[in-house]
């Protein structure tokens, strides 16, 4: 019961969050409306059992890369908002963009067979630090290998593209 | 109502009000100290010794004059104490404070929740503790402010780095991540720090950074941006990013006397023929105990290093406690290995 209403909660939080961070005009009410969506989504991982994958979302994302957001933001001191004005093409192709997307989001919707099951929570064992290491280093590990390989070398390129002095 | 349910409530209410009465008595400890480092008396007029000196200034803060600049993000600006004061608040409830009490023949742990990711909680809250700092200097809307939020967030950025790795180590180490279990492996055998010396060390360097304390202090360098972050607060609200900060300094002592001194464990207490619910209190006056000693570092410290230049941080930060905590990570593995404690 008391899950429900937390379920209940955290979404119209995490929608409301999302929906206000698109919509505001200043860009550190954005970034701050952001970090509140991640805590309403770590939020549903708990609800979900999965307290490792919360804890992990709340550090990287709420605590590092949105610290960095900010920081950029405050740097460049984008205060005041120039209410630039677009042309009724460029208006038109982004209204059309969008309802392509709806209309993609509304068939995934409509595919989906249990649209009734509200966070059903898996085992309450799943979730913890000892099953997910054992998944990721027994059963998964060639994918896991593979995807710090990659986020090795989109590092090395990003302190490359970052260096003053090309080599 | 349910025992357990009520007995978690008055416990938090305790740890609360304990951590606020410590704060608060940590200004007067740290003048003290001050002045006794400098050969000076220190503060000595309120009450027996300058007992009653937080009570005055508590009250002088309270009574002062609100400013609110006109320039600034009122909303902004009115959060970022409080949320500041949130986030130092929030880590108390996954430390243990004590062994475990028992009434009636039912076991009450000394510890609000005992979660199974407990340090990483600690990270969490750590990593989001920045933003207090952030959003009220950049709300402030003043160079000096933003200049002061700039420094806080990339400087704490970087030593969680190396805080993090300095804990990985410990967690291969005593293999868990819930701070309870650690506390009790500790009774069994050695505390943490004769296994992770190098870990302990990196820690506390990195405790200090995260606090904002001296010789790290660089986000409200009082020389260069007249009080970094803080500069437009008044009041109250300049009250709880000052108070914030004792609490933060208090959690790490705590984090840093149970993660790698033993907890509230401590030599011999198998030996002494107590049971019970006297060791558990003794225990617990023991880990306070341990945490004052750390809150005296903190101050010493503070007292006797100048402050560091901006780029000296960094590069301490970066491309020493970042290289060292890898090659601590290294070492444990080895460690393990040679120990036998490869799963």
């Amino acid at each position: 019961m008391l899950t429900e209403y937390a379920f209940w909660f955290l979404s119209f939080l995490a929608v409301f969050s999302a929906l206000t961070m698109v919509v505001t005009k200043n860009p550190v009410y954005s970034v701050l409306s952001l970090i509140l969506t991640f805590f309403a989504i770590a939020g549903h991982y708990f609800l979900m059992n999965a307290q490792f994958l919360a804890a992990v979302h709340i550090i990287v994302y709420a605590g590092a890369i949105m610290v960095l957001f900010l920081y950029v933001i405050m740097m460049l001191n984008l205060n005041k908002f120039e209410d630039e004005k677009k042309s009724l093409f460029m208006n038109s192709l982004s209204v059309i963009a969008g309802c392509i997307l709806g209309f993609v989001l509304l068939a995934v919707v409509k595919r989906t067979d249990e649209l009734t099951i509200v966070a059903k929570a898996s085992s309450a064992e799943v979730g913890l630090v000892e099953n997910l290491g054992n998944a990721l280093y027994k059963d998964y590990l060639l994918p896991f290998e593979m995807a710090s390989v990659l986020f090795l070398a989109a590092m090395v390129g990003a302190v490359y593209l970052s260096k003053k002095e090309m080599v | 109502m349910d025992p357990i349910l009520l007995y978690k409530i008055i416990l938090c209410v305790i740890v609360f009000a304990v951590s606020l009465g410590i704060a608060a008595y940590m200004t007067w400890g740290e003048r003290k100290i001050a002045a006794v480092l400098q050969d000076r008396v220190g503060p000595d007029r309120a009450g027996p010794f300058g007992l009653f000196q937080p009570l005055a200034d508590g009250l002088k803060m309270f009574m002062k004059e609100e400013m609110i600049p006109g320039a600034s993000n009122k909303f902004l600006f009115i959060l970022a104490p409080g949320f500041f004061m949130l986030t130092a608040c929030m880590t108390s409830v996954v430390i243990p404070w004590g062994s475990g009490l028992e009434i009636n023949g039912t076991v009450y742990p000394m510890q609000i929740t005992d979660i199974n990711i407990g340090l990483l909680y600690l990270l969490g809250v750590v990593s989001i503790g920045v933003y207090g700092i952030m959003i009220g200097g950049w709300a402030s809307n003043n160079k000096y402010s933003l200049m002061g939020a700039l420094r806080a967030s990339s400087q704490m950025i970087s030593y969680e780095v190396a805080m993090g790795l300095a804990l990985i180590a410990l967690v291969m180490w005593t293999g868990t991540l819930s701070l309870g279990e650690i506390a009790r492996q500790q009774d069994a055998g050695w505390a943490n720090v004769v296994y992770q010396p190098l870990g302990f060390l990196i820690f506390l360097i990195c405790a200090f950074a995260e606090t904002n304390r001296a010789p790290f202090d660089l986000p409200e360098s009082e020389s260069e941006l007249v009080g970094g972050y803080h500069t437009e607060y008044s009041s109250m609200k300049l009250g709880f990013f000052l108070f914030a900060e004792y609490i933060n300094m208090f959690i790490s002592s705590a984090v840093l006397a149970t993660l790698y001194w033993g907890g509230y464990n401590f030599p011999f207490q198998h030996e002494l023929g107590l049971e019970g619910n006297t060791l558990a209190i003794i225990q617990t006056v023991v880990l306070f105990a341990k945490i004052l000693i750390f809150i005296f570092i903190f101050m010493w410290v503070r007292w006797t290093l100048p402050r560091f230049r901006y780029d000296q941080l960094m590069n301490l930060g970066w491309k020493v406690l970042l290289p060292l905590a890898i090659a601590n990570i290294f070492f444990t593995g080895i460690g393990m290995y040679l120990f036998g404690k490869l799963g």
